[in-house]
């Protein structure tokens, strides 16, 4: 059972299990379900906050990558605890090119899913998911407190989906 | 932790095409992802210097392109023009002179300001840039970056495995005095 378990480092989901759909606002008019996405490869990055004060937070480089995700045809979802509107005016300014969900209510639920949500500071883990066309998750990764993971566990995971 | 963290490692080796300073056996190597208009990489360029005073001969210091083009339009054309001073052997020069004049990248006047300071052939410099002669080089850099787990600009790599600490000077060195350990060469 995914969740934070009886230490305070998630447990995430491990590749094998199927990837619990879900229904999350992208847009204040606007929802977004994992569901939509059948068919076709999904990486999930859970990430704690919007507006980290880096250049190329990890959701810019996203954007920046997406060419290469393109390559595999695969759909790419942010999601933090974040409100819509946070996450608007951040996928504005770092122009990002694929949704930022907000797992914003109830908070973290579906980071809880995951085994991605972080209780002591009521933020997701910095977690990633590829997902391969059935909705299975195939590769997972939780990265270390203040370490942003990069693109390159995404882009040798959807190369093995093959 | 559901596995164990280990660095990424970089994926494409120091080699021939790269630019460095500091002999090419030094038992330590610091390799620097960088964009010429990220304020945290101009932030550690007088940290870098620091280090290399500080380990002499010891070090090797490599700088490779990770231009961040959707946040830093001037980014790209830094890149290029650093690449063509390459190709005119004065890739030092050029990679110190942007860091040190962050805030002029784009402005006509930076040309006539470097072209007394470094010695090149301009015409041919401003043809390079114009016409991107350069552009898969530093598409190879970022793709290599990519690829080894650069999460940002900056991000170093120590003797090829992504440092995670912080980009100062006391942080910095002690992982490099780490490593000269742990490779037995210190």
């Amino acid at each position: 059972m995914p969740g934070t378990g009886g230490d305070r480092k998630p447990t995430i989901l491990k590749p094998g299990s199927k990837a619990p759909d879900f229904t999350l606002k992208s847009t204040p008019d606007q929802s977004v379900s994992l569901r939509d996405f059948q068919g076709r490869p999904v990486v999930i990055a859970f990430y704690p906050a919007d507006w980290s004060p880096v250049c190329s937070d990890q959701m810019g480089l996203y954007a920046q990558v997406m060419p290469e995700f393109k390559k595999f045809n695969a759909e790419v979802l942010g999601i933090s605890v974040d409100g819509i509107w946070t996450h608007l005016a951040f996928a504005k300014d770092r122009r990002l090119n694929f949704p930022l969900l907000s797992d914003f209510e109830p908070k973290g639920a579906v980071s809880k899913a995951y085994g991605a949500y972080e209780a002591h500071v009521g933020e997701s883990a910095r977690a990633l998911f590829v997902l391969d066309q059935k909705g299975i998750i195939r590769w997972s990764f939780l990265s270390p407190d203040g370490v942003n993971p990069g693109a390159d566990g995404i882009l040798s995971a959807l190369e093995k989906l093959g | 932790m559901t596995q164990d963290y280990k660095a990424p490692r970089l994926t494409l080796p120091v080699g021939e095409r790269d630019h460095f300073e500091g002999p090419p056996d030094a038992p330590l190597v610091l390799l620097e992802y960088g964009d010429y208009q990220c304020p945290y990489c101009g932030a550690a360029y007088p940290i870098i210097k620091k280090v290399q005073t500080d380990l002499g001969e010891r070090l090797r210091f490599v700088f490779r392109n990770f231009p961040i083009t959707n946040s830093h339009p001037q980014a790209q054309w830094a890149a290029e023009t650093a690449e063509a001073a390459a190709a005119q052997g004065r890739f030092w020069e050029m990679h110190d002179y942007l860091y040190e004049n962050q805030p002029s990248l784009g402005d006509e006047a930076f040309f006539e300001r470097f072209e007394r300071k470094i010695k090149l052939d301009p015409t041919k410099l401003r043809r390079d840039v114009a016409q991107r002669v350069h552009s898969a080089r530093i598409q190879e850099d970022y793709m290599s970056g990519i690829r080894s787990g650069v999460n940002g600009t900056p991000t170093f790599f120590i003797n090829g495995l992504r440092y995670d600490g912080y980009p100062e000077f006391g942080p910095l060195v002690s992982a490099l005095r780490e490593a000269e350990k742990a490779s037995g060469r210190s």
